[in-house]
């Protein structure tokens, strides 16, 4: 018998722009569990926020019953070993695991910092030299999904997995960076594979209806720009 | 069939220490490739392409890289000694915490070592305050993850002990008995675990290697 489980018993701390925010939306979704999304504003950080990640103050924070889980590749892990009746979200061979958990520490340490180096950059020449170094890591990545998706549609195999929600969180951005820059960095020339992949993530049941629009993230992209430029008040 | 471990390391690499003691642990038989960190060995460059780096363990051919990717591969993959606790929450709390050495806790403390002067003074309050964090999470408890070592200890274990290293290299006390006990407490009972005892780099070597990284730091300018 299924456990009842209230939308109040699982609550998120977020804000609908962040790609870490997505990694446990879609890990509930995957596993249909409900929740309650309490969204954060930008530029300020809740109480309830500062009092359930006191050591980084980040989103996301997961609180389950009144227990606040934080760090989203750690939330996603939690999700799925308290809902462990739904589909699995990591792989159950040790290897293919190990596998997932490095590509997503690649993803999040090496790959990701390249991504936001390309807003940092000044100058042509400096721009052009991050988007080419995204564009490697994505190179890296196509070919980690050829291996671990074994001719399926995702990096978990039939079925969204961890690998697919580490990677897949950022494609906002990915096409926010696409368009700001008017370069593609997931090509067909290139990552083949991961093109087709990213539709197949993005139009996904658990993914849809969290995956912000590119219209609406590049208009939020220009508003904290705006923000970081600004000077700072007196 | 016959399980062939092997792990790729240096004799000082603080992450390859976390697999050699998770192994220990275990009692997981293994054999042991020393690599020269200027002249990498074409195999660890086969079987960590990413990042070129120790450790690295194969498991009957198959290499896992990335020291934190590796121990959960091992408590994966050999059951006996677990070093997660089985409840969800309590493991979410050892991995979270483990994070946090690698990405805020170790990074401050080596920026106060590679440091002199004003830029030192101005990294320690950083180092102090996230020593400060991790103090508090041995309130009631004889090592992180309790009554045996887990996780977090061989995580940060490897500072346990080399912190008397950097702190001799500097002229710095950072773990002072008075402002974290139990840290103090921690570190001593975990020097008395016999796999920890009997797996730690010879402590003069690390005092001089040290200094010489220290110095060529010094002398570069630490990178940010």
């Amino acid at each position: 018998m299924a456990a009842t489980n209230t939308s109040s018993d699982v609550k998120l701390i977020g804000a609908w722009p962040s790609p870490f925010v997505m990694r446990p939306q879609i890990a509930l979704n995957i596993k249909s569990v409900g929740y309650e999304f309490l969204q954060e504003q930008l530029g300020s950080k809740s109480e309830l926020l500062l009092k359930s990640n006191p050591v980084h103050k980040k989103i996301p924070v997961l609180i389950h019953g009144d227990r606040p889980i934080c760090e989203s590749l750690v939330i996603v892990q939690y999700i799925d070993a308290v809902w462990a009746s739904g589909p699995s979200i990591l792989p159950s061979d040790p290897y293919d695991c190990a596998t997932a958990r490095f590509w997503a520490a690649y993803i999040d340490e090496k790959w990701f910092p390249s991504l936001s180096g390309i807003a940092k950059a000044q100058g042509e020449e400096a721009k052009k030299a991050a988007l080419d170094q995204v564009v490697e890591g994505l190179v890296l990545l196509e070919d980690a999904f050829v291996k671990c998706s074994k001719g399926k549609a995702f990096f978990g195999g039939d079925t969204i997995g961890y690998l697919d929600i580490a990677l897949g969180c950022y494609l906002g951005w990915i096409r926010v960076t696409e368009k700001m820059n008017n370069r593609k960095l997931l090509d067909e020339a290139k990552t083949p594979n991961l093109v087709t992949w990213a539709d197949k993530f993005c139009s996904d049941g658990s993914v849809k209806d969290v995956m912000p629009e590119t219209d609406k993230l590049a208009e939020f992209a220009k508003v904290l720009m705006a923000k970081f430029r600004a000077p700072p008040p007196n | 069939m016959a399980e062939e471990v092997k792990l790729f390391r240096t004799w000082s690499s603080p992450f390859a220490l976390r697999i050699v003691w998770a192994l220990k642990l275990k009692g997981i038989q293994y054999e042991t490739i020393f690599e020269d960190i200027s002249n990498k060995s074409p195999l660890l460059l086969q079987y960590n392409p990413v990042y070129k780096k120790v450790p690295v363990l194969v498991h009957n051919g198959k290499p896992v890289s990335e020291s934190l990717v590796i121990l959960e591969y091992i408590e994966d993959t050999w059951k006996q000694t677990p070093l997660l606790p089985e409840d969800p929450y309590e493991r979410a709390t050892a991995r979270f915490w483990a994070k946090f050495v690698d990405d805020k806790l170790m990074p401050s403390i080596w920026h106060v070592f590679v440091t002199q002067g004003k830029e030192q003074d101005e990294a320690i309050p950083l180092a102090i305050e996230n020593l400060n964090l991790i103090e508090e999470q041995l309130k009631g408890k004889k090592f992180f993850s309790g009554e045996t070592i887990g996780l977090v200890d061989i995580a940060f274990g490897w500072m346990g002990n080399l912190i008397s290293v950097l702190e001799m290299v500097t002229g710095l006390k950072l773990i002072d008995a008075e402002k974290f006990p139990l840290l103090q407490a921690w570190m001593q009972n975990l020097s008395d675990v016999q796999v920890i005892k009997e797996n730690w780099p010879p402590h003069d070597k690390l005092v001089s290697k040290f200094q010489a990284i220290r110095e060529t730091y010094l002398a570069t300018g630490a990178p940010k």
